[in-house]
């Protein structure tokens, strides 16, 4: 590993101050420090943002939305009862990913802010457009059963791993940025960015931009009732996402009077189409329904290489997140959240 | 419990009962020390610089940055590394591989040491290897089974395998009603122990002292030796723990002694631990397989030919061609068999043993296309495994020194429910609408036995201390093997004082092929039974003693007393003959081996049956395993606790092996892309579930005196056919891959 300088800022602005060309937030460290290691990144100045006690703190605003700081853990966010209780998907999606110990260690923006897990990214003697821009992509002919099958480009077919993103995506959760210039917010929608001829931009931060924290919006905790996510994996848990959804309706008489799904693990960014969504509202729940919204989602998608079942896959993945979330959201968090094996009674936690 | 008590207890009461592991607390609070915990004084860090292309040759390095760098000591090269004694491209026993020293800037494959740097610490070292920046002259790579072309062989014993042919093959072919011909494939698999290799190594003169986990502490003694020109007894190698094996820790490697040489040119020791990274590559691996079953059924689905032919992939420099045909010689009645290998060169690390080689992938294979064949004859798969049921070994006509194999079908299919499967694939969901299957396989491994040496002495006190170099690869080998010595010695666990894992100890032969516990048990209970002869005739030969004159016959003990066999009221206490007779310590030696007449005489094996259940989420192709039942009858079970974790051990590898382990090649750059736990696929805890193991009573009277098998590897076995039988079953897919993905259930 290469040596860097390492900095531990006690005031946001001091962070920012801290900030040069060549520097990286440093949160729990679970991504990053795993990628140095391997020498994909090689940032000359961490700057740690472990000692800003302001960005921990989860907070119901007086508009009702929910504010969650970008040092909260991801272990903390899900056990939060307010989170459990009005944005259950979100905690559903936390728990599903990576392993208790990664969980303690990961913070929310380190989540957001996690780079793609193609191999070639992580190896620093292939080519990869996305580490280092103009070297080429050795996905593209390479190992890319996980790949995207959405948004990409000839230039990057990586995908965005998080599982979290998903449901952020689809209730519409803002980010709010501080950096040299100020205080801001984006779009958790516009916050990645597809790679286009520019995959090494993975999103809409600006240089010496960092996260400072997430808000939920209080209108979307109207979603609460039936709102799932739902993650296919390799193994029963601690795996990524091969196609996974975030799902949620908003129920009036047995109607839909509202959808929002995402895709996670097919595309660079979480994946949400209008169209899709305005295909449910106003309907009945039924099977049929939902597939035909699944294939409103997945509309234009191609493989980017050995993935094509990642398609179907996903079509399927859409159409039963739905289902599941016309069921209702469960009581109690299953034992394996987001698990197709979730119904599955008398299983000891998995989390 | 009563029919516990009422079998013949042939060695004593130890044996039998299900402790806990000696090691086990130290281990858990952290008091274990393993190789790489040893920091002695004036300690350098070695590390060592893996080739990213797996052909060609370095064509520049740059040595300056790298001596450059504050607290980096020495840069190793094939430019500047002193001569070695030992040829590494050598074989100087059956056992050796060749391996990569910096003979020459020439790159074989992906993860071959290239280099060496040592640092006053690790982070130097590691910088220093980094700063190196080697660059090569690449060559195109061939790391698929297709790359190059595949050729057969003379058998050499280890690596080159025999195949066998019984029969009239073509015969057999002819005679068939039905029939398959069906190629399984299986991916190449990587140890990784939880402890990666590590060495720590010091010199004084021309003696070296190495702490470094071993599966076979005297070979190794020999082999490191070999390399630096020095007798094997001038080494002194400690191994009190290791962290797993799986067969890869029982030989020389690269960089291990490339490392010990850096302690000697230091003149200080130096340590090195692999990284996780490197274990892909120098270490060995399972090497991936594609096979071809052609086997045929007559009107009886009695098997008129096994027509089983194994190609496996081997390195360019090396032989190690996994012996997966050989799964098919010793287990179902065919009228004819044949077995073959063929082998291909590739740009890889030689493969190498490991957990259950040849048998894990050849059952794989087997398992299923006997399912097959009872798919097309239409019967239940454990009917269709009864009516080939071997009574003699196939071929030879040789009997079985034991094989309760029946015991293990009828007792697995009860304790599973397997009478209530449904014939045709496909036809149950359960309560969630989850597709369920049920497959089952046969389990099979040979029970050796290699050469062992042990000494036993008995103290005045009423206390013995027992001797061997015997490894514990975490499996609990010391508490078995202290059992048994403890029942030779008629002493009870808490009046032994047992030490391994010490090259100074006895020869305590090699951790491996499952037959460990046989082996280094066997000396150990003949080194105790040498005690007690020996204290026995010392009673005889005393007027005082109740066994006076009993000279002619022989001696057991039981609970500190010795006992003339055969007469229970002629006996007498340790502590009385040794405190009349005035004796001091009294010491005893014991070896064990199989005489060859023995290994003729009759078949030796562990049998089992594996069966599985798997769920199959019907449109999304999610498979889990929800339940595995195995009935094992490996010979007498020495600790039921530590074999039934074994067993359970190797079901869960077999798991992995259907379901998760696969290095990904990139097939240009000849790298491994998933060189890491999060990439390299292994079961997690929510992955196991409903496991059970029963052991099946098997009392073997030809196996060795102990009457013991071995359970290290034959979990494996039977598992991997078993679940992908289940799949099929469940979906009515047939997936010829291992492991099976979520997307091969989706195509099509
Ligand atoms: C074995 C393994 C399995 C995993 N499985 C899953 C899984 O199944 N699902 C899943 O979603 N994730 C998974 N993860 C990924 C895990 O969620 C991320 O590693 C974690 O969320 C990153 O958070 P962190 O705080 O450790 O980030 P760090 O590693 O500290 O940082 C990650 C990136 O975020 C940047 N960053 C950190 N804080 C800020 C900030 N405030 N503002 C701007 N940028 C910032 C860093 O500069 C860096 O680029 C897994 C990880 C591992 C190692
Ligand atoms: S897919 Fe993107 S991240 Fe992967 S190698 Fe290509 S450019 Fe790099």
């Amino acid at each position: 590993m290469k040596s860097f300088d390492l900095i531990r800022p006690a005031t946001v602005q001091e962070a920012i101050a801290a900030w040069e060309p060549g520097a990286s937030w440093l949160g729990g460290g679970t991504n990053l420090v795993d990628l140095m290691k391997t020498g994909a990144l090689e940032p000359g100045k961490l700057i740690d943002l472990g000692r800003l006690a302001v960005l921990r703190d989860v907070e119901t605003l007086p508009d009702g939305s929910m504010r969650i700081g970008a040092l909260v853990s991801n272990a903390d966010l899900a056990d939060n009862p307010e989170i459990l209780r009005r944005y259950p998907m979100v905690s559903e999606a936390l728990l599903s990913g990576a392993s208790g110990q990664l969980r303690n260690m990961a913070t929310v923006a380190g989540n957001l802010m996690q780079r793609t897990r193609c191999a070639y990214f992580q190896d620093p003697y292939a080519a990869c457009n996305r580490r280092a821009p103009g070297t080429g992509c050795d996905a593209r002919e390479g190992e890319n059963a996980n790949l995207a099958v959405l948004g990409w480009s000839d230039a990057c077919i990586a995908t965005n791993p998080s599982d979290f993103c998903v449901p952020l995506s689809a209730l519409d959760a803002v980010v709010e940025v501080a950096g040299p210039s100020g205080e801001r917010e984006i779009a958790i929608g516009d916050f990645h960015l597809l790679p286009g001829d520019t995959p090494e931009r993975e999103t809409a931060l600006q240089p010496g931009e960092l996260i400072v924290a997430l808000r939920l919006p209080a209108a979307s905790s109207g979603f609460a009732a039936n709102a799932r996510y739902l993650k296919v994996r390799e193994r029963t848990s601690f795996a990524f996402a091969i196609a996974s959804c975030a799902a949620a309706l908003r129920m009036e008489g047995g109607r839909i009077a509202e959808a929002r799904f995402a895709l996670g693990a097919l595309a660079a960014k979480p994946w949400r189409v209008s169209e899709a969504e305005a295909l449910l509202a106003g309907q009945a729940p039924d099977a049929a329904l939902f597939e035909r919204a699944a294939n409103a989602a997945l509309a234009g998608a191609t493989a980017s290489g050995d993935n094509a079942w990642k398609i179907e896959l996903g079509r399927r993945t859409a159409a039963r997140a739905l289902a599941m979330a016309a069921a209702g959201t469960p009581q109690r968090m299953p034992a394996l959240p987001a698990s197709v094996f979730a119904a599955q009674a008398g299983e000891p936690a998995h989390v | 419990m009563s029919d516990t008590l009422a079998r013949p207890m042939r060695f004593g009461s130890n044996s039998g009962q299900p402790l806990t592991r000696r090691d086990g607390i130290a281990k858990v609070t952290g008091a274990a020390t393993f190789a790489g915990d040893n920091s002695p004084e004036g300690l350098l860090h070695a590390v060592f610089v893996p080739a990213t292309i797996a052909r060609g040759h370095v064509t520049y390095l740059d040595v300056e940055s790298a001596e450059r760098h504050p607290g980096v000591t020495c840069v190793l090269t094939p430019q500047n590394r002193p001569p070695l004694q030992g040829d590494p491209s050598a074989k100087p026993t059956m056992f050796s591989f060749r391996i990569e020293v910096l003979q020459d800037d020439t790159v074989r494959y992906a993860g071959q040491p290239i280099a060496l740097v040592v640092g006053e610490t690790l982070e130097a070292a590691t910088e220093g290897a980094r700063l190196l920046s080697p660059r090569y002259e690449v060559e195109p790579v061939r790391t698929s089974l297709d790359d190059n072309e595949a050729f057969g062989f003379e058998p050499a014993g280890f690596g080159l395998p025999a195949g066998a042919e019984h029969g009239d093959v073509e015969a057999g072919h002819a005679a068939s009603a039905k029939s398959v011909d069906v190629t399984y494939e299986t991916a190449a698999q990587y140890h990784n122990a939880m402890e990666t290799h590590a060495v720590v190594a010091s010199w004084d003169g021309d003696r070296l002292t190495l702490d470094m986990p071993s599966q076979a502490l005297m070979m190794s003694c020999a082999g490191y030796a070999n390399f630096f020109g020095i007798p094997p007894e001038n080494v002194t190698l400690s191994s009190p723990y290791l962290g797993g094996g799986f067969g890869s820790k029982a030989f020389v490697t690269g960089p291990q002694v490339l490392a010990i040489l850096a302690a000697r040119m230091a003149g200080r020791p130096v340590k090195l631990m692999l990284t996780r990274q490197q274990m892909f590559g120098p270490v060995g691996h399972r090497g991936a397989t594609r096979q071809r079953l052609r086997l045929g059924i007559d009107e009886n689905a009695e098997l008129t030919v096994i027509d089983h032919e194994g190609l496996a992939e081997t390195s360019t420099f090396d032989d190690f061609v996994e012996p997966a045909a050989n799964a098919s010689q010793g287990l179902y009645a065919a009228r004819a068999l044949r077995s073959t290998h063929r082998a291909v060169r590739l740009d890889i690390g030689t493969p190498g043993p490991m957990r259950a080689p040849g048998e894990a992938s050849g059952s794989a294979a087997l398992e299923c296309a006997i399912d097959e064949l009872a798919e097309l004859a239409g019967i239940d798969p454990l009917e269709c495994r009864l009516r080939n049921y071997a009574e003699t070994e196939p071929g030879t006509g040789r009997p079985y020194s034991s094989k309760a194999l029946r015991e293990c079908y009828s007792q697995g299919a009860a304790r599973f429910g397997w009478a209530d499967r449904p014939l045709e694939p496909r036809q149950v969901r359960d309560e969630n609408g989850l597709l369920t299957g049920w497959g089952m396989g046969t389990a099979f491994f040979p029970a050796p036995m290699f050469a062992a040496e042990a000494t036993a002495t008995l103290r005045p006190d009423g206390t013995a201390l027992v001797e061997t170099s015997a490894a514990d690869m975490g499996q609990g080998a010391w508490t078995a093997l202290a059992q048994i010595a403890a029942d030779s010695l008629g002493l009870p666990m808490d009046k032994l004082e047992f030490r391994a894992g010490h090259s100074s100890l006895p020869d305590g032969g090699i951790a491996g092929g499952s037959g460990h516990t046989a082996t280094a048990g066997g000396a150990l209970h003949a080194a105790g039974t040498d005690v007690v002869q020996q204290l026995g005739q010392i009673a005889a030969a005393d007027p005082a003693s109740p066994l006076h004159g009993a000279g002619n016959g022989r001696f057991v003990a039981r609970e500190s007393r010795i006992y003339l066999e055969g007469d229970d009221t002629r006996s007498e206490a340790f502590a009385d003959i040794m405190a009349r007779t005035g004796s001091a310590e009294i010491t005893g030696s014991g070896s064990a081996s199989r005489p060859p007449e023995d290994a003729e005489r009759h078949a030796m094996s562990s049998h089992g049956a594996v069966f599985a259940e798997v769920k199959v989420d019907p449109e999304l192709g999610q498979m889990r395993v929800t339940r595995l039942v195995g009935a094992f009858a490996a010979g007498r079970i020495i600790n039921p606790r530590l074999a039934e974790s074994q067993l359970m051990g190797g079901m869960i590898w077999g798991i992995s092996f259907a379901l998760h382990e696969e290095a990904k090649f990139d097939h240009r750059s000849g790298r491994i892309v998933n060189a890491d736990f999060a990439g390299y696929h292994v079961p997690v805890n929510a992955d196991v579930q409903g496991l059970e193991v029963i052991t099946v009573h098997e009392d073997d009277p030809f196996v060795n005196a102990l009457g013991i098998k071995g359970v290290g590897e034959i979990g494996v076995t039977g598992t991997v056919g078993a679940i992908g039988n289940a799949i099929r079953h469940a979906t009515g897919r047939r997936i010829r891959r291992f492991p099976i993905r979520v997307e091969d259930l989706l195509a099509g």
